[in-house]
């Protein structure tokens, strides 16, 4: 059943998602600079004036992001935080869709924008957790492993000679099928 | 001898360490013939659980040949093959005479820190962090038991370590996970995660008479398993697992719900809960993503079960506990008193009923653990379960 196997070791996550990584990090600086420095155009560009202060302290919280990304070993959780900012941008820009008073169709491009970002940023921090998308994985039929000695279909109900102990039981008033009088499981002993 | 070494997140070692030996008259020393990854190992791999030190030895699902025993073991004896539990047992304290043994009132020697975590103590298991004790663990060539004269499976000679080494663990924690839902021939059961014990669950709740059996993952290969155990599988990257089960059940959701994942659930673009359990775990703004108790919770038909075989460690965000109120949910949890099912699947694997060894995909040398649990982890090549053999 079992069989021998050998696989190539890379405990390192692929290159291609590290550079991915330091791409996302320098793209939080960049856009945390011009965030924190034309958080005033920005809201007028957007018509979000009275935003202007959530935009500057989103860009610090871009620069901060960005600086975890490139100056740890380990930039995952920082990528992570990326997405989660992704998220309060996403939720920000929801709002002003519906604001009047706001240029909707240039806050749909940054919307857009923003969840072209989001793929990017899961894709990145999936790569480098190890959650490799399974379609580029190498599927294996197991349909010949079922562990019973009969089909399925004949095995339903072997180990119905076995006695739920009682404090594992649901209450008999929520039970739909009434099973013949149960005799008391004993108490384990050693 | 040689063992397999944590020294942190993904980096674990194959190394020599000098052998174990009796430091109490209730242990025992056992020579490991065979030795599994287990997916809870993961969250050591991974780091997510706290209380690992460098070079702590892994390893809980272990079973072997008995070298040596102290002078107060007096039903072991040099050549007896047994399976050894993962949880560490007494025998003798107040929970272990009520048969729950997973919360041994004696065993866990770091008690207090167990009681800090949790509030109270909980059981001693092997190689799995030092809040459970700080004991060696089982993937080497040798194993200090303690309190040996309770903590074994004494199995026979003649049947593979393949189809017994699950008594160790996964076997029995599928089969009380089922046992829990105290499963009546109308029901069904659906099960979150095809993984190991997944299949465990799978296999039992069948044998324990549910109606329908339905396993939920996104590995092709586990649910192919599955399916051969007789489970309807629902591939969740492909459907709307509530659309699939509220379907499968004439829209009143499954009587009871087992989730075999914890708390590594998957992270995916079609669950925004997932992205921001993500986030917030990077960030240590919750430990541990319950993506799969929400989904039980809202999916879950009411007066329904849920039970809980998979790890968590610490807290959890945003669980609907309103809905397990209204709907008069029961959740029943725990890790495993292995014990209290071995004598009835020892018997059940003796008589034919099931084999377990179903579920391996990989065997290999102890050299060799550090490559399986990089293959384990990331579930390539069809990889299921590693067994290890050490000698």
């Amino acid at each position: 059943m079992a069989h021998r196997h050998r696989t190539r070791s890379h405990a390192r996550p692929p290159a291609s998602a590290e550079a991915l990584a330091r791409g996302l990090g320098w793209f939080s600086l960049a856009l945390g600079a011009a965030e924190l420095l034309g958080a005033r155009s920005m809201a007028r560009w957007l018509g979000m004036e009275r935003h202007e202060s959530l935009i500057r302290a989103y860009g610090v919280r871009e620069i901060a992001t960005g600086i975890g990304i490139l100056a740890q070993k380990d930039p995952a959780p920082w990528i992570w935080g990326r997405v989660a900012g992704d998220a309060l941008d996403l939720a920000t820009l929801s709002g002003a869709l519906r604001d009047p008073k706001a240029h909707r169709d240039r806050v749909a491009v940054a919307f857009g924008a923003v969840m072209g970002a989001t793929v990017l940023d899961v894709a990145c921090a999936n790569a480098l957790s190890g959650q490799e998308p399974p379609r580029h994985r190498r599927a294996v039929d197991y349909s010949d492993r079922s562990g019973l000695p009969r089909p399925p279909g004949q095995m339903r109900g072997a180990a119905r000679d076995f006695e739920v102990p009682r404090d594992m039981r649901i209450p008999d008033a929520l039970r739909p099928y009434r099973q013949p009088r149960r005799q008391e499981r004993p108490q384990p002993s050693m | 001898m040689k063992a397999l070494r944590w020294y942190g997140k993904g980096d674990i070692r194959c190394e020599q360490v000098p052998d174990p030996g009796i430091e109490d008259p209730r242990d025992a020393i056992i020579k490991v013939t065979s030795c599994a990854i287990c997916g809870s190992d993961l969250h050591l791999y991974n780091h997510f659980m706290p209380g690992m030190q460098k070079g702590d030895i892994l390893g809980h699902e272990t079973m072997g040949e008995v070298v040596e025993v102290g002078s107060a073991v007096r039903n072991l004896k040099v050549g007896d093959r047994v399976v050894i539990p993962f949880t560490i047992i007494c025998g003798e304290c107040d929970q272990c005479r009520r048969g729950n043994y997973s919360v041994c009132e004696r065993s866990n020697r770091n008690a207090h820190l167990a009681a800090k975590a949790f509030g109270h103590t909980t059981a001693g298991l092997f190689g799995y962090t030092h809040l459970t004790g700080g004991y060696a663990g089982g993937q080497a060539e040798y194993l200090r038991v303690p309190y040996a004269d309770a903590t074994h499976v004494k199995v026979p000679d003649g049947i593979p370590d393949e189809k017994l080494l699950f008594l160790s663990d996964i076997f029995p924690t599928g089969w009380q996970a089922a046992v829990q839902c105290d499963i009546e021939p109308t029901d069904t059961v659906a099960i979150w995660g095809a993984g190991p014990v997944g299949q465990m669950a799978i296999r039992s709740a069948l044998l324990l008479g549910a109606r329908q059996v339905v396993a939920i993952d996104r590995i092709p290969e586990r649910l192919s398993m599955a399916r051969a155990g007789g489970a309807i599988a629902i591939n969740f990257e492909e459907e709307s697992v509530i659309e699939r089960l509220n379907e499968l059940t004439a829209g009143r959701g499954p009587e009871k719900c087992i989730d075999a994942v914890g708390m590594e659930a998957h992270v995916s673009m079609a669950h925004p809960d997932t992205i921001l359990d993500r986030a917030k775990q990077a960030v240590m703004l919750e430990t541990d993503r319950p993506h799969v108790l929400r989904e039980m919770i809202y999916v879950c038909r009411p007066a329904g079960v849920l039970s809980v075989p998979g790890v968590y460690g610490g807290l959890l965000d945003k669980i609907p506990f309103g809905a397990v109120m209204n709907k008069g949910l029961t959740i029943r949890t725990g890790q495993t008193h292995v014990n209290r099912w071995t004598d009835d699947l020892l018997r059940r694997i003796q008589e034919g009923q099931i084999d377990p060894s179903f579920v391996i995909t990989h065997t290999a040398g102890l050299e060799d653990g550090p490559q399986m649990y990089e293959t384990f982890r990331d579930k390539k090549d069809g990889c299921v379960k590693v067994v290890l053999k050490p000698q």
